[in-house]
């Protein structure tokens, strides 16, 4: 018992209208709520204060995952359980499937949203590295209007972020990437389901004439945020794959990330697993 | 209609109300008029109280406010010693520790209110190891923090060592668990001086309860009533505590004349109720050149935590198990539990043994390296068979068949050849995959003379139509209770299961048979059902109303021309030791318990490398445990047993930080889910064991005891690496590697 239900307020809006109008008219007053899978955790340790919260739940405008032959896009609500359902996603973006099957259990996966996920901006979280090396953007959307960022630099600190008190994530793009481009996806949680990462690793790399013409990697709970590890992958691109060029990359991707001491691991361990995982991908490239 | 429910797996009796969610856990009943109560807790480990202080904006006259002075009888937890109070005075022993009790009908209040009493404490140095209480680093309890100790002595140890072909030394450490039971403790509570106390909770041992208010209260038993609710776990986590909630929630009731409610929630719960002790174990052993045992010294010691609680007792099953089921003719085992400024440690299932038996399974395969056999030729070449003696000098009499058991499990699972193929397979791979097992014993009931002393009744009633009620304080906690007892009645009365009702225990109904611990309410308190059922049937004999052979109409109408006649038809059983068991407390010698299940446990395991995560793939769980009364049930035993002991060796790590669990939620306490656990191959062996219920021994302990260990020489096989410690993490074991490499250990 450490918090009471009867001392928080919702209003469930039914349109993305009304969100924005609420968002604008009081900023500050309004947290928004959509699948409420970090929130109700919070709310159970009592360290959710009470306050006014928008269900994005009925907001049509929010839900739905389209595609055209350059990109996907979904909307900020879509839950794991829609993810691993749509056969384009299975097919074009293996990693964000992956995460979502991995990502809680049953309950989880129907409730808990991309947007939710990403807003929620723990560097733990199991959809951002999948989406950093998808080239993700997101659509921010305020009542004076829309505009489209890149996912990658959103995040600027522990659960910092770009995002304006009026504004919220309607929708993320992710780009086709290149059919013969390897996906590589591995969650070290604590255990099968129900786990938070300890370290997730993901990676995309295309190689041309023996040589990596694209590599894009971005790992979680390594650091404040999710890293996309540029210093490594500008090291590795152009270069063709041995066991030295493997070591060196080892050794730019440990000087990028600053994993700590938690309550879940330990730095050295998800240091050393980083690697671990680093030199699996590339050896699969 | 011989066994005609017993051996069957017959509909559990409260399962319909389970599946339908119609049972009413303790938050589910309904108290209208309840106020809710919360405790105020130590920030510090150690200290001196100096004030309390209520600060923030609130109307803090509206508050019901208890402290020691409150208290109408004596400030203590009344269990083994009395040196736990119920509201710390003077001094703290360990964080968390209960000072003061707040009560008010607004719950958000409260909630608010409770972060704004400030406890003023002058700090003082704590100690949170056995080794530093070992060492006496500080003393924080008695004079020498030993909460107590044990001796067994067999032959003479030191004149072995000198001669022996070889000796062979390892020290082993088991973590504290957490029971995790899914529905945290909570009591709620009626009470005055004219009405004394009524308590309503989620609990094991009612009559524990009902003992600890009498004291608290300074009144007398009958006036302190303990009403079972449904009851969601307990694991042995609502054997001690459910009695400091339920003093603590009759004492805010007492003071405000109102209902009081206190339901823990996960976090506090994990915070400050018991877990299991951990433990230090050293071994020295001695073989000779046929690798055969010569003599065993161990040192056992327990961290209690800040109070002695039911540590003792904890001590005591951990020491008698702590050589294993293995025949030697030299044994001393020093046992001693340390205090620490920890939150008490406390009964969990098995109850010292699984950390004895972690530190005798894992030596056992060290010893046979060292003897240059496998771990298999090892113990078979010094198992415990019938007509010898323990440790305590026991000479086993029943049939037992140690060799036979590891036989059959090591075929079940294909051991000689998964040993062979992974050994093989494993170079160069990413996965490393190993097998191994442990073979184990569990004393089923009270150790000793326990049993004796409890002297535990049961109650049978009939009415007219020929239901059957049993009476008993054992509770139904998710083991089956009412289940086998109702399988027991009906198959000694030779009437329907379904006639039999279970009395739902309240210390006002029902009379004390016992507590819910120990593997004991199967064995023991089902005899006492079959008893009872005799007693019951020789009273209508002797009346004349049953024949030898009869109908269950003709039984129903033999009750209810009783009843005609006499009023009531209603039994009391009580226990009566078997025949020839004999215990000497004082030297730790002669029969520690009435009977062992006996078991071999083989587990599988994938190690990856590039994680250093271990999971457990295959389980089979070979056990011989008198006649099984309930197949399903007691199947259900042995799996949920070994997945609570996977996660005792490879997952569940209570995290620390200045004498306090600081993972205390679900999220971050990682207790295996049903995807981590193996499909768990269960295989049982009857020997029926006569003074138990229709042959039954007891089992619910015995799975955690060999579960974590076998897991472990698992990892050993597969790794070549020795471990000697658990919770075994995937971070521990990169450790391990790293300094093995280190050492140029490991791998070849
Ligand atoms: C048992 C359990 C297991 C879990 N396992 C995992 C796991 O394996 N991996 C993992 O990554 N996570 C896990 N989570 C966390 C959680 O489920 C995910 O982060 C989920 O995606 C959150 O989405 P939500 O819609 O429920 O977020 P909410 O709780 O509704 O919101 C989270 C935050 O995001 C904000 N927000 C929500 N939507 C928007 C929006 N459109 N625009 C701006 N801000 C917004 C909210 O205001 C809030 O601050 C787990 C949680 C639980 C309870």
């Amino acid at each position: 018992m450490r918090s009471d239900v009867t001392q928080y307020e919702m209003v469930a809006p039914k349109s993305l209208d009304e969100v924005l109008a609420n968002l604008s008219s009081e900023p500050g007053k309004w947290t928004l709520f959509a699948g409420g899978t970090d929130l109700m955790v919070l709310m159970e340790s009592g360290k959710l204060a009470p306050k006014n919260f928008l269900s994005l739940w009925g907001v049509k405008e929010l839900k739905g995952i389209s595609y055209t032959d350059d990109s996907m896009t979904f909307g900020a609500l879509t839950t794991y359980g829609e993810l691993q359902r749509h056969s384009k996603v299975r097919e074009y973006f293996p990693m964000l499937i992956q995460a979502a099957k991995e990502t809680g259990g049953l309950a989880i996966q129907n409730r808990g949203t991309l947007g939710g996920n990403i807003a929620n901006a723990s560097p733990a979280a199991d959809s951002p590295p999948g989406l950093l090396v998808y080239d993700a953007e997101l659509e921010l959307t305020s009542v004076d209007g829309s505009r489209w960022v890149p996912y990658d630099g959103f995040h600027t600190g522990y659960k910092q972020m770009k995002l304006g008190e009026a504004e919220l994530i309607t929708k993320i793009r992710v780009p086709r990437p290149d059919p013969k481009g390897v996906h590589y996806f591995k969650k070290v949680g604590t255990r099968r389901a129900q786990a938070i990462s300890k370290i997730v690793l993901a990676g995309f790399g295309l190689m041309n004439e023996g040589a990596v013409k694209t590599v894009r990697i971005a790992v979680g709970s390594v650091a404040a945020i999710t890293l996309r590890c540029h210093k490594t992958e500008a090291f590795l691109t152009g270069k063709s794959l041995n066991d030295s060029v493997i070591a060196e990359a080892s050794e730019i991707f440990g000087g990028e990330i600053t994993p700590i001491d938690d309550v879940r691991s330990t730095g050295r361990y998800r240091r050393q697993v980083g690697k671990n995982l680093l030199k699996d991908f590339l050896e699969s490239l | 209609m011989a066994n005609a429910a017993i051996g069957r797996s017959v509909p559990r009796k409260e399962g319909r109300s389970k599946v339908t969610g119609e049972i009413q856990y303790i938050d589910d009943l309904s108290f209208p008029e309840a106020i809710y109560g919360t405790v105020i807790r130590s920030p510090v480990a150690r200290g001196k109280i100096l004030g309390v202080h209520f600060e923030g904006d609130f109307p803090w006259d509206e508050f019901i406010k208890v402290t020691a002075e409150d208290i109408p009888g004596e400030n203590r937890q009344a269990l083994i010693l009395n040196d736990q109070p119920c509201l710390a005075v003077d001094r703290i022993n360990h964080r968390e520790e209960p000072v003061l009790l707040i009560a008010h009908p607004n719950k958000h209040l409260l909630i608010e209110a409770r972060k704004h009493v400030r406890i003023e404490v002058e700090e003082e140095t704590p100690i949170y190891t056995i080794e530093d209480s070992d060492a006496k680093k500080e003393v924080i309890w008695g004079e020498d923090n030993i909460l107590k100790k044990y001796r067994v002595e067999k032959g003479n140890v030191d004149d072995v060592w000198a001669s022996a072909h070889k000796v062979i030394e390892g020290e082993y450490r088991t973590g504290a668990q957490e029971q995790l039971y899914i529905e945290p403790q909570g009591m709620v509570a009626k009470a005055s001086p004219e009405d004394g106390v009524t308590v309503w909770g989620s609990l094991q041992c009612p009559y524990y309860i009902q003992g600890s208010l009498e004291v608290l209260f300074g009144i007398p038993a009958d006036q302190c009533r303990v009403v079972y609710a449904a009851t969601g776990g307990g694991f042995g986590g609502k054997e001690e505590y459910p009695t400091v909630i339920a003093g603590h929630t009759a004492l805010l009731a007492w003071k405000s004349g109102k209902t009081v409610k206190m339901i823990y929630d996960r976090a506090e719960d994990m915070a400050v109720t018991t877990k299991r002790h951990p433990s230090l174990t050293r071994h020295k052993t001695a073989i000779d050149k046929d690798g055969k045992l010569l003599a065993m010294d161990v040192e056992f010691l327990l961290d209690g935590g800040a109070y002695a609680t039911l540590t003792s007792v904890v001590l005591s099953r951990g020491t008698i198990h702590a050589v294993g089921p293995y025949l030697c003719p030299n044994v001393r085992v020093n046992a001693r539990a340390l205090a620490t400024n920890l939150p008490p440690h406390g009964a969990f299932r098995g109850f010292g043994a699984p950390q004895s038996c972690f530190a005798i399974e894992r030596h056992m395969n060290k010893v046979a390296r060292a003897a240059g056999l496998t771990p298999e030729e090892f113990r078979n070449r010094n198992f415990l068979n019938k007509g010898q003696r323990t440790a305590t000098g026991q000479l086993i009499e029943e049939n037992v068949d140690m060799q036979g058991l590891l036989t059959t499990a090591l075929e079940k699972s294909d051991y000689h050849a998964k040993k062979a193929r992974f050994a093989k397979e494993n170079v160069g791979q990413r996965i490393k995959k190993g097998i191994g097992f442990a073979t184990f014993f569990h004393g089923a009931g009270f150790t000793g003379s326990g049993e004796k002393h409890l002297a535990s009744t049961l109650g049978m009633e009939a009415d007219r139509n020929g239901r059957i009620r049993v009476l008993a304080a054992s509770t139904e906690i998710g083991q089956g209770a009412n289940t086998v007892f109702s399988q027991v009645a009906a198959d000694t009365l030779k009437i329907s299961y379904d006639a039999i009702d279970i009395e739902k225990p309240d210390t006002e109904k029902v009379p004390n048979s016992g507590p819910t611990v120990a593997s004991r309410t199967s064995m023991i308190v089902g005899n006492l059902v079959a008893v009872a059922a005799k007693q019951l049937l020789a009273k209508l004999r002797e009346a004349q109303l049953l024949g030898d052979e009869y109908t269950p109409d003709q039984f129903n109408s033999a009750c209810d021309q009783y009843i005609e006649k006499h009023g009531e038809l209603k039994v009391i059983s009580e226990y009566s030791q078997p025949p020839g068991i004999n215990w000497d407390e004082e030297n730790y010698q002669g029969d520690a318990y009435g009977t062992y299940a006996w078991a071999a446990y083989v587990a599988e395991v994938e190690v990856d490398t590039l994680t250093y995560v271990t999971e457990v793939k295959d389980f089979v769980a070979v056990q011989e445990i008198g006649k099984v009364l309930h197949p399903i049930m007691a199947a259900g035993q042995i799996e949920g047993g070994v997945a609570q002991g996977v996660g005792f060796a490879v997952y569940e790590k209570v995290v620390w930080r200045d004498g306090v669990m600081i993972n205390n939620q679900m999220t971050n306490y990682i207790m295996p889910t049903a995807s981590d656990v193996p499909e768990i191959r269960v295989f049982f062996e009857e020997e029926p064991y006569a003074y138990g219920a229709a042959g039954a021994k007891g089992i619910g302990e015995l799975p955690l005891d060999g579960s974590a260990p076998a897991v472990i020489n698992a990892v050993e096989d597969a790794m070549k690496i020795d471990i000697d410690f658990i919770p075994m993490l995937p971070e521990d074991l990169f450790e391990l590697i790293e300094s093995a490499a280190n050492n140029g250990q490991g791998e070849e």
